[in-house]
């Protein structure tokens, strides 16, 4: 198969299914659908904005579950909270040292440009795993700890070593994709809104294809109207196959050596 | 496959492949009947509900002008497809604005596009922008956008409005929101369209035909399944969302016959709505009703 798509952001809330295994499977089989063979998933059946350390754990084993089931079709990124420092670094290494985890996922508890997100971000970059930290800029109001394009380039300006996904693009996509664009070391991942066109047009045209990812937001979303933004895109064949696959392939390539994948 | 395939997509055939790959050789016809896909069977019928001409006041669009957006809907494999115009939202000169719609949709896409008037019950002698969008222009139907023009559903005017409609034979498109709430440009927000008065609405006017454009981003569940069930009144797809989205709808009790096909392009890409049949497991007549017949009856009603 010469033409790839692995989803960089899916997640075990908003689809049919008892259990994690069934969640994963449910996903797998509307990907299918499409054409889409590799899904990061991250978080758990249940979402918490803050979650304890007891939270976090549930969180990330209900994960390492559906990974475990599909560990041909499935990467996990391990949920951190930057309000337990602790328990997070002993999540990091649990999940990503010990295995089989591959990135970090970074949600709403806390502002990203915070000092304490440092500790956490350094040891991601020994462990050679990318941060997706979601972003959203809206004008109804960002909650309390919610991250903006803006706190992500500040955070990044601090580590230039480490590897950042913008999620969502920051929601309001063309004032992120400004927000980030000084910053190669952030990537732009579309999933997450609407299929607003010209999303896509723009994050190439301003950041080139090798910073911009494809991922769904699935269950939250379909996978249908965010493979759109990619697929109906007016963009080069080869920009399409490095936002749908390339792109995650060499972010992951670290772990996908160790693994024996090839991308 | 026909000539349309070759459209600017190169790399179409490989999706097409990759899908029938993933999907296994036993589903590759339903692969190409679904969706993006739609391109690949010249025969099958697909209106598109739910399409706008000219400039979205905000950005400039892929496909924002006529021939573009006509070329795009053709490759696409569209039959059809009801258009409104994105002036209809901030002119106020809405019988200039009908009148291009009309010659637009002549010009670039007789036989395809097909005009929806824009209808503002809140300026002075609306009714005859009605009576030219029906008996001028000649349009099947008129489409609302009560948050741009600052009404709520619950004014007289809108009783009145929908009465007219219903009995010039008008199917009313009513879109209840344009974009997210939460990215909206803060000098130009426009809220949700409240829908909660329509199920009364649609039960009080005999003979009316409606729509509901973009309706499900926050229209779902027993509201939306209640308003469909008061009358003749239809939903499109362009908002809906979730993983198998409308297999799950109509799992969900909205009758398929109330289902039809709507992209919102250009402002959406096009594909999302296509993809969407593909994602859902579909039987033939399913799709055959959500893609084309289930508009074909509603507007042939008012014939
Ligand atoms: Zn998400």
């Amino acid at each position: 198969m010469n033409f790839e798509i692995w989803d960089a952001h899916t997640h075990l809330s908003g689809v049919p299914g008892a259990t994690p295994e069934a969640r994963m499977a449910a996903l797998l089989a509307a990907a299918d659908r499409l054409g889409i063979s590799r899904l990061c998933v991250f978080m758990g059946m249940t979402w918490h904005y803050d979650p304890t350390p007891e939270l976090l754990r549930q969180a990330n084993d209900e994960v390492l579950r559906a990974v475990r089931a599909f560990p041909d079709r499935v990467f996990g990124f391990v949920y951190l909270n930057p309000k337990h420092p602790q328990a997070s670094l002993d999540e990091l290494n649990r999940c990503v040292r010990d295995g089989p985890m591959v990135g970090v996922k970074l949600w709403v508890a806390l502002r990203c440009d915070d000092a304490r997100l440092d500790p956490l971000v350094a040891r991601a970059t020994e462990l050679q795993a990318p941060i997706l930290q979601h972003c959203w800029l809206k004008i109804t109001g960002n909650l309390p700890g919610e991250s903006t394009p803006m706190d992500l380039a500040a955070l990044a300006k601090r580590h230039p070593r480490a590897s950042f996904i913008c999620s969502h693009t920051g929601g309001e996509w063309a004032r992120g994709i400004r927000a980030i664009r000084p910053h190669p070391h952030i990537l732009a991942e579309i999933c997450g809104g609407d299929p607003t066109a010209g999303i896509t047009e723009m994050a190439v045209r301003e950041l080139g294809a090798e910073r911009v990812l494809f991922g769904s937001d699935a269950g939250g979303r379909s996978f249908a109207s965010q493979l759109a933004k990619v697929l109906g895109a007016e963009i080069p064949a080869a920009a399409r196959q490095l936002i749908l696959a390339g792109n995650l392939q060499r972010l992951l390539r670290p772990f996908l050596q160790a693994r024996g994948v090839r991308p | 496959m026909t000539a349309r395939l070759a459209a600017p997509r190169v790399d179409r055939r490989d999706f097409l492949k990759a899908t029938a790959v993933a999907a296994g050789v036993a589903t590759l016809g339903r692969a190409g009947e679904g969706a993006a896909a739609a391109a690949t069977v010249g025969s099958s019928e697909l209106v598109d509900t739910n399409v706008y001409l000219s400039r979205w006041p905000l950005s400039r669009l892929p496909h924002d002008d006529t021939a573009a957006l006509a070329a795009k809907l053709r490759s696409a494999g569209v039959t059809q497809a009801w258009a409104g115009s994105f002036d209809g939202l901030l002119h106020r000169d809405l019988a200039s604005v009908n009148a291009r719609l009309a010659e637009e949709c002549r010009r670039h896409g007789a036989g395809l596009l097909v005009p929806f008037g824009s209808i503002n019950p809140q300026l002075p002698d609306w009714e005859e922008d009605l009576r030219r969008c029906a008996e001028g222009e000649r349009m099947p139907g008129i489409r609302l956008h009560p948050n741009y023009h600052g009404y709520t559903l619950d004014h007289p005017a809108v009783a009145r409005l929908l009465r007219l409609a219903a009995e010039r034979g008008l199917l009313v498109q009513l879109v209840l929101v344009m974009e997210d709430e939460r990215m909206m440009h803060p000098m130009l927000r426009a809220a949700p369209t409240d829908p909660k008065p329509l199920a009364g609405l649609v039960r009080q006017t005999p003979g009316l035909r409606l729509m509901l454009l973009n309706a499900q981003r926050t229209l779902r569940g027993p509201a939306l399944t209640s308003i469909l069930g008061a009358g003749e009144v239809g939903v499109d797809l362009a908002m809906l969302e979730g993983v198998g989205g409308v297999a799950a709808l109509l799992a969900g009790g909205v009758p398929l016959e109330r289902v039809l096909f709507g992209s919102f392009a250009p402002m959406f890409y096009f594909e999302s709505a296509v993809l969407k049949l593909q994602e859902s497991v579909l039987s033939e007549p399913q799709l055959a009703a959500i893609r084309g017949r289930n508009a074909r009856r509603l507007l042939a009603a008012g014939r």
